[in-house]
């Protein structure tokens, strides 16, 4: 690398024609959310005694999970196997990680029907759930990521606290709090890298256990004891693309010149791990010997084949090709499948798969349901836009050269 | 109109602010799985002495202040047109289904809860909210109940149902095999209101031997089956049949216990904590070494 590469915050507008519609559509899907809590989740939703788990489970919450696994791939890589050369992916996919699980949380709590009893598993505890793994997992990882951002709220605010007028008292003892705090994790951060990979671990690979139980009204495409293995399998493949994606979207909306080198080579470590997540997922069909279902023509067959081919497949061998890493567009496509395909199984193992066994219709979201989706997703990188702008989390190419970068990719992109 | 809403505010304010309050001082153990009593209790449904009079629904409905619609009629026959589930207010229904060997004697179907004897109710709630008794009776705590509704795509049966259209409180509804009325050593309601006996309520080591006589004395109108005998493990509610259960809508299950492959896999994960340790210590390693290692390179 030619420059050194430093976290900084961003110096760009917020307000942009394409912000704008995220804050509609956020405002639009917090309309349904009050309807919500007002008359209760049967007002909004499209669940009924049959489907008790609709597209805010499948969609918010599985694949919410599935997807902020590039905090926990990246961590691996960065920290663990210390990889240098991937820095700067770190505080980008841990920001992501943060905002994703808070999301998680939250529309976990929306869709109980006791969102006020949230804390209960904290002292009732059933150990024979899977859920309540998962959902101790969760709040513990949660705060885990927490912590882990501290320290760029530190660099952000040591010696520049500064509140005004009655509270500006605060100002002192907010910064001798900042840099204790700062002083403390940098000695003792490992110990919530560490914890946080195995946490992920472990609520990936239950989030797959969940639907275990189900047994038989779980269609035998997806239903599978080694579910919680490919869902963690699935997750570590996704991680990668996902920081990708993110990059690529942030380095154009952002209008900075994406660090494809660095790209190129997670890109490069995404065809490995997909194509063990393959291996596993043909092999245990073969096993089971349930290819027979294939044969047979309709909703489950066809969204199987969907997952595996769009989602896995095609993917697997264009993150082979040397052609797809080098290139901004193609490496962009291929994360994207991956994207879909972990997308498409989630939905697919917890909804097409799902066939209850006296459903009198079958389950579609309704328009509240999918306006509440797309309006966390639309708040979701609002935050995101508005942290990078707030902390130092995207790294730039040396920090004098930050403004006369941004004119100089502007002029040229014309 | 205006009045009442705020009222409405101010009592789910109230009302919330309670419920956060209230953390309960008794820490619930894991509730570990009480070995099956011996003398559990159960039902035997005999399917073909059901007439479908419908009257247990009424009295379930009664044991349980459920409300009955003014549509709720048992004498109206109409009804079994339609094939219908237990839900929010009715813990029990009766269906009806065309009888091959006599056009004129249909044959007509209770359904509740099982009350499986390793219920995946119990094992899939993520706050240990149902509890199987004693006495056989599975039931549900609405006071650790979070409404995540787990146990709806647990349960084989599709039993347990939900208040989709309460803000505030909904609740887990199913048969609760009348365990208020059981522990005053009352019969279930519907077992006691049955005109024919079609529901008979005892412990269901002796029920199996009762199903087990009349298939013998009677082969001619049973088949040979006692479903609930092995299903998931065996089931508190035991059914017999003249014809195939599978046209009953009975659901076809195996023999093994629901939650068992689950337990099992949660169980391997965290046999002891070691696999979780294990895979920390084996990261903290991995760390160090490499670490070390890069600052070498540095020196
Ligand atoms: S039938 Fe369903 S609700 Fe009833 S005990 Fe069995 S698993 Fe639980
Ligand atoms: S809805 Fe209530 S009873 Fe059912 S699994 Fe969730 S917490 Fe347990
Ligand atoms: S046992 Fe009680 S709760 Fe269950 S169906 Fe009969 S009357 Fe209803």
């Amino acid at each position: 690398m030619e420059f050194s590469m430093k976290p900084a915050q961003l110096k760009i507008k917020y307000l942009t024609p394409g912000v704008a519609v995220l804050i509609l559509l956020a405002f639009n899907g917090f309309v349904f959310l009050a309807l919500r809590f007002l008359y209760g989740l049967g007002y909004v939703t499209n669940l009924d005694l049959q489907h008790p788990w609709g597209i805010w489970i499948a969609i918010d919450v599985a694949s919410g999970v599935a997807l902020a696994a590039g905090g926990f791939t990246s961590a691996a890589l960065g920290h663990i196997i210390y990889k240098e050369d991937y820095k700067i992916i770190l505080r980008p996919a841990l920001l992501t990680a943060m905002l994703g699980y808070t999301f998680v949380a939250f529309a976990v709590f929306i869709d109980l029907g006791r969102y006020y009893y949230i804390w209960h598993p904290l002292i009732y505890w059933n150990g024979t759930s899977p859920l309540f793994e998962v959902g101790m997992c969760v709040m513990i990882y949660a705060t885990v990521l927490y912590i882990e951002f501290l320290p760029v709220v530190a660099e952000r605010f040591i010696g520049k606290v500064n509140f005004k007028g009655i509270f500006s008292f605060l100002n002192k003892p907010v910064d001798s709090l900042l840099r204790t705090l700062n002083r403390g994790l940098r000695k003792t951060m490992f110990i919530f890298i560490i914890a946080g990979v195995v946490l992920s671990t472990l609520h990936q690979s239950s989030l797959g256990t969940l639907m275990v139980i189900a047994g038989e009204k779980m269609h035998p495409l997806w239903q599978t004891p080694i579910l919680p293995l490919l869902f963690l399998l699935s997750a570590i493949a996704v991680g990668f693309p996902m920081v990708i994606f993110e990059s690529l979207i942030a380095a154009r909306s952002f209008k900075l010149k994406p660090e494809m080198e660095v790209l190129s080579g997670l890109g490069r470590m995404v065809g490995p791990l997909l194509g063990i997540y393959l291996a596993f997922k043909i092999g245990d069909m073969a096993i089971r010997g349930t290819y027979v279902y294939l044969t047979e023509v309709n909703t489950q067959s066809v969204m199987f084949m969907i997952e595996v081919i769009v989602g896995v497949i095609i993917p697997l061998r264009m993150f082979f090709s040397e052609k797809v890493l080098r290139s901004k567009l193609w490496l962009f496509v291929a994360s994207t499948l991956v994207i879909i395909g972990v997308l498409l199984n989630r939905i697919n193992d917890f909804l097409v798969a799902y066939s209850p066994p006296y459903a009198f219709q079958s389950y579609f979201p309704s328009i509240g349901e999918i306006s509440v989706t797309i309006g966390f997703i639309s708040v979701l990188v609002l935050l995101y836009r508005a942290f990078v702008m707030i902390f130092p989390v995207i790294s730039l190419p040396d920090k004098k050269l930050i403004t006369q970068a941004k004119y100089a990719v502007r002029g040229g992109a014309k | 109109m205006a009045t009442q809403n705020r009222r409405d505010f101010l009592k789910t304010a109230t009302f919330l602010s309670a419920s956060a309050l209230s953390i309960p001082t008794t820490h619930a153990k894991a509730s570990e799985p009480e070995a099956l009593n011996e003398n559990r209790m159960g039902v035997l449904v005999d399917t073909t002495v059901c007439i479908g009079c419908r009257n247990c629904e009424a009295a379930c409905k009664e044991a349980h202040n459920l409300p009955m619609e003014t549509s709720f009629n048992i004498n109206n026959r109409d009804i079994f047109k339609l094939k219908r589930r237990p839900d929010e207010t009715s813990l029990t229904v009766v269906n009806e289904y065309p009888n091959p060997k006599n056009k004129l004697l249909p044959t007509d179907v209770k359904v509740q809860c099982m009350h499986c004897d390793h219920p995946a109710c119990v094992s899939a709630c993520i706050v240990g909210a149902f509890t199987k008794h004693k006495n056989g009776a599975v039931t549900w705590d609405g006071s650790k109940c979070i409404g995540c509704r787990y146990c709806m795509v647990a349960c084989p049966f599709q039993i347990p149902a939900f208040e989709y259209n309460k803000a505030i409180q909904p609740r887990i509804m199913k048969c609760d095999f009348c365990f208020e009325r059981q522990s005053e050593n009352k019969l279930p309601a519907c077992v006691e209101i049955c005109p024919t006996e079609a529901l008979t309520f005892g412990k269901r080591k002796d029920l199996l031997e009762i199903a087990r006589d009349r298939i013998k004395r009677r082969p001619e109108r049973y088949i040979n089956y006692i479903y609930g005998e092995h299903e998931v493990g065996g089931t508190s509610w035991l059914y017999l049949a003249g014809q195939k259960f599978s046209n009953l809508d009975f659901p076809v299950l195996g023999t093994e216990p629901a939650p068992g492959v689950t337990e099992s896999i949660q169980h391997g994960i965290f046999a002891y904590f070691i696999p979780p340790i294990a895979l920390y210590a084996l990261l903290g390693g991995v760390m160090w070494i490499n670490r070390r290692k890069n600052s070498e390179e540095e020196k």
